[in-house]
């Protein structure tokens, strides 16, 4: 709309609307990995990316310069997307350093152009990790989550006819709880961001939505144990309480599950 | 074409019941030796690929996605219908059947909107068993919302990510399966064709997408679960991938196309903001449960909301719906928000909008409460806008949300083609006209895990048992028609970028075949749509080669579809003569702006048969019979 085209940020301070204005559009540098296939060795390029309006998604700026490097015949950036609204985790990128960019709690589909300005030089990197392999460009390949999952990140349930879903009330807060857990979008951030690449608050998410179920329960120690063992398997580091996961989370999830999956574990040893 | 409904005899309440008894079975010892291929691991193909598995069928799943995860499903928000009554407010099995045959605006057949509502109840049990954590209220109980056209409460949900949970509930049910070796998962995977021996669905050929290798896979049975095909208009609601391909490539061997002409759009959407938009953001039609829509008396009036006076503040659904209100259905809704935008009393600079307002409700229930209940969708408005919708109403705008029709199948889900099944929102079958909010999750759940594991028996036990192969002649002759294919698009070397030829295909169609449709603009779709096609043909330009990770082949392989399968969507439109659902002609409404309905022309199914690229496609009817309800003029007033 006309009006966000100059309006770019409003902050509230004691209940008091301030509205920055920035210029309307915007000349900016981006560096940018590329990397043909997962044999090449890749390195940084550097593109002009003119005319940028602040009220483009990061993606829609990417799409824009894309158009621009197929009109001058050079292969257009890869990178993963999908539903650019923030909820498939098929985005990804490391912009400046930070994955899905500098807005907390954002994906990077999420992130608008208002919060860069004019002259700015962007650095854009894949989530890079030992467990992620670069297939292209900006593409990794994160399937390694996917294969924690089949380890144990299900309840052990066929479809048929389970009991009326009323008949086992689950206090408000647990449900509260295992919801804020169960908000992972699998997109591997966390893994990103860590220094070490531990897949720790991923796994944990999904180990303490079901260890705070009843539904949950029976297989609550050999679940635990299984997907930690996947997790080392695939060649994620270990957590030495950086806390750079939860920072980068675009959902937001906190570093408490892991504490909550640690004792899960240790007991799960003991049992 | 032959087009058996094979709905069951009997009494509607209970020919679902007596289907299942006369159902064939297979041996248990005997589900190993089949192989069944579900292509799409959302919802329904997820659902059905897992609950297949457990049942000891060797399935093959593929998505174009990296993770089963990720498909579209995700995205929904609002929740998911079932008729359990835990509301006590007088719902039942024959009123949520009832509501959504009404919804569907008396297009859809009775048995299968009937069987869709009685296996409603098991899906929300199942899905809390899988884990999924819904919203519960302070006694700990399954906790309900209202959505449109229904007067009960009977939506579930988990916050503003209901698609969310459930898929990821079924996506850990196929998980499970594929750890235990009865799935196989084939993702960034993306099927081309579907391959026919001796008029059987026999398999697929596929194209991956990280090497470009294009393969065959055989099976006993074929199951499409691919989604719907809202991006024809280029800027939709749906996620970037969403694509016809499978579903169309299954019509140009034969499966007939279904009511192409019944889209959806959904009411309230972010309005675009920039020709550089690539997708329209949906705020949940939840929302409408607290927020009241409205759009100033006068004409071009530049006041801020905030300064117009309730006095001239027209809320105009609840003017003209007095009972449903806000909540009126999403077709009518979404008429109603473009005819003040003609009428020139539309929001916002370009004038595309009319306003959600949660004034009234976060006087009455607090902000926190109205936080709670919608806190990420109004965050996610105010990053998408910069606007914060506690305290300026939202601006919304009607925008391509759902596609209601999909390939033909009866009562068994499968297709005319034998072997052939479809669920999700890739078949036409449960919602008629017009959709009601909440209800495709309950359709993609209920075709996945309760419908499918039943009917597929009926087929596998009159065919031969014999393993499939890729030796045939058929499998070759596909795989060597898609690398042509490939070829040729990446020889053309144009100078038109595929987006820049889907938006304008998309223009045509928003434009000539959207929110309202007339005789006129749909014959001129018709002549445009060819001259597209054929700039697409001459003029694409698609650099790189097959052989790597090439999302523009993958995107102008889409578009072709899209291009071809343009012409059926109007060619549907043009000849369904009458206004019904989500379908508005012109031509055909009261002088209030109301839909009318034509049954004794067009109380059918209209089923296309694909008869060449450049050849009108052949019309065929499947007659809806009404045995239990009579459909009547559908009235939320
Ligand atoms: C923003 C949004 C919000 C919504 N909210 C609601 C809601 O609150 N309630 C509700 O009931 N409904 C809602 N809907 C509708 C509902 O989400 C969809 O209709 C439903 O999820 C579709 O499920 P599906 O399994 O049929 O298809 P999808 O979830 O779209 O899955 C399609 C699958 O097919 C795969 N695929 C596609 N093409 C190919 C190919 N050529 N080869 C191989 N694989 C392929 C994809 O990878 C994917 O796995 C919403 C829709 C949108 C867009
Ligand atoms: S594209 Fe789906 S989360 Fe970003």
């Amino acid at each position: 709309m006309g009006r966000g085209s100059f309006i770019v940020d409003r902050i509230e301070i004691h209940d008091t609307l301030f509205t920055i204005h920035y210029p309307q559009i915007m000349n900016l540098t981006l560096y940018i990995w590329r990397q043909r296939n997962a044999k090449d060795k890749g390195k940084m390029v550097t593109y002009m990316a003119d005319d940028i309006s602040p009220d483009m998604s990061f993606l829609e700026m990417l799409d824009v310069v894309n158009e621009r490097l197929i009109e001058d015949n050079e292969d257009p950036i890869a990178f993963d997307h999908d539903c650019r609204e923030g909820i498939c985790g098929t985005c990804s990128l490391i912009i400046n350093g930070r994955a899905h960019g500098p807005e907390k709690g954002t994906t990077t589909c999420q992130l608008h152009m208002r919060h860069f300005k004019d002259g700015d030089e962007i650095y854009i990197e894949p989530f890079r990790s030992r467990a992620f392999a670069v297939i292209r460009d900006l593409v990794v390949d994160r399937s390694a989550f996917d294969r924690i999952m089949q380890t144990g990140g299900f309840i052990t349930i066929n479809t048929g006819s389970p009991a009326d879903a009323n008949a086992l009330p689950i206090p408000k807060e647990d449900a509260e709880y295992a919801m804020d857990a169960a908000q992972c979008i699998g997109c591997g951030a966390c893994v990103a961001q860590c220094k070490n690449a531990s897949a720790m608050l991923f796994v944990a998410a999904k180990v303490s939505q079901f260890a705070h179920l009843p539904q949950g329960q029976p297989e609550r120690m050999k679940r635990v144990r299984a997907m930690v063992k996947a997790m080392d398997d695939e060649g994620f580091g270990n957590c030495t309480n950086q806390y750079e996961c939860e920072a980068a989370c675009p959902k937001e999830i906190s570093v408490n599950f892991i504490a909550k999956m640690n004792r899960e574990f240790l007991v799960s040893g003991l049992k | 074409m032959k087009l058996e409904s094979k709905i069951p005899s009997g009494p509607l309440a209970t020919k679902w019941e007596r289907y299942k008894f006369e159902s064939k079975l297979v041996n248990p010892a005997n589900k190993r030796k089949y192989d069944i291929i579900v292509v799409g691991s959302g919802l329904a193909g997820a659902s059905a690929a897992a609950s297949l598995g457990e049942l000891g069928y060797n399935v093959k799943c593929f998505c174009i996605q990296d993770s089963a995860r990720r498909a579209h499903s995700i995205a929904a928000q609002g929740g998911i219908n079932a008729a359990k009554n835990y509301q006590n407010d007088g719902d039942s099995v024959y009123r949520l059947f009832y509501d959504t045959l009404k919804g569907g605006d008396f297009r859809s057949r009775e048995a299968n909107v009937y069987r869709l509502a009685e296996v409603s109840n098991a899906i929300i049990d199942q899905c809390v068993a899988q884990g999924v954590p819904f919203a519960r209220d302070y006694g700990g109980l399954l906790d309900n919302r209202s959505f449109g056209g229904a007067l009960v409460s009977r939506t579930f949900y988990a916050r503003g990510q209901t698609g969310q949970q459930l898929l990821l509930g079924a996506y850990s049910a196929l998980s499970r399966q594929i750890g235990a070796g009865k799935v196989k998962m084939f993702p960034r995977t993306e099927m081309l064709e579907v391959v026919l021996v001796d008029g059987h669905a026999k398999g697929i050929v596929v194209r991956n997408l990280v090497t470009g290798e294009i393969t065959s896979h055989a099976a006993h049975a074929v199951i499409i679960a691919t989604g719907g095909y809202s991006n024809v208009f280029y800027l939709s609601t749906n996620a970037n991938g969403c694509n016809v391909t499978a579903a169309y490539r299954a019509y140009k061997k034969g499966a007939g196309f279904a009511n192409p002409c019944f889209t959806q759009i959904h009411p309230t959407c972010i309005p675009m903001s920039g020709h550089y938009q690539s997708k329209l953001t949906l705020m949940s039609e939840s929302l409408r449960n607290d927020g009241r829509i409205w759009v100033s008396k006068n004409k071009k009036d530049e006041r801020a909301a905030n300064d117009i006076p309730e006095d001239e503040r027209d809320y105009y659904l609840e003017r003209k719906y007095p009972s449903y209100g806000n909540l009126a259905p999403r077709d009518i809704s979404s008429r109603s928000a473009k005819e003040v935008c003609d009428e020139g009393r539309g929001v916002g600079s370009s004038g595309n909008g009319v306003y959600l307002d949660f004034r009234d409700s976060i006087k009455r229930l607090g902000k926190d409460v109205i936080a709670e209940r919608y806190g990420n969708l109004f965050q996610m408005y105010e990053r998408i806008t910069a606007e914060n919708p506690y305290k300026d109403p939202m601006r919304i705008y009607p925008a391509p949300h759902y596609t209601m029709g999909g390939l033909w199948v009866d009562y068994d889900l499968m297709s005319n083609v034998p072997g052939l099944f479809v669920l999700g929102e890739a078949n036409y079958s449960d919602h008629g006209a017009n959709r009601l909010g909440a209800s495709a999750l309950m359709q993609g759940l209920a075709d996945g895990y309760f419908i499918i594991p039943y009917t597929i028996g009926n087929y596998l036990t009159a065919i031969s048992r014999d393993a499939p192969t890729v030796d045939h002649p058929e499998f070759k002759d596909a795989e060597k028609i898609e690398k042509e294919r490939t070829d040729k698009i990446l020889n053309i070397n144009g100078t038109r970028t595929v987006e820049s030829l889907h938006k304008e295909l998309g223009n045509v169609m928003w434009e000539k075949c959207g929110m309202a449709r007339n005789e006129k603009g749909l014959k001129e779709a018709l002549n445009k749509i060819p001259e597209l096609r054929e700039e697409f043909w001459k003029n694409i330009k698609v650099l790189g080669t097959n052989e790597e990770f090439n999302f523009s082949l993958e995107k102008a392989g889409r578009l072709a579809d899209y291009l071809e399968f343009a012409e059926i969507m109007c060619q549907d439109a043009l000849d369904r003569d009458e206004s019904c659902g989500g379908h508005f002609r012109e031509e055909h409404q009261t002088p209030e702006g109301e839909a009318v309905r034509h049954d004794r022309s067009y109380s059918h199914v209209s089923v296309w048969e694909y008869q060449g690229v450049d050849k009108k496609a052949k019309l065929h009817k499947e007659a809806l019979k009404f045995e239990e309800v009579k459909p009547g003029v559908r009235s939320y007033k």
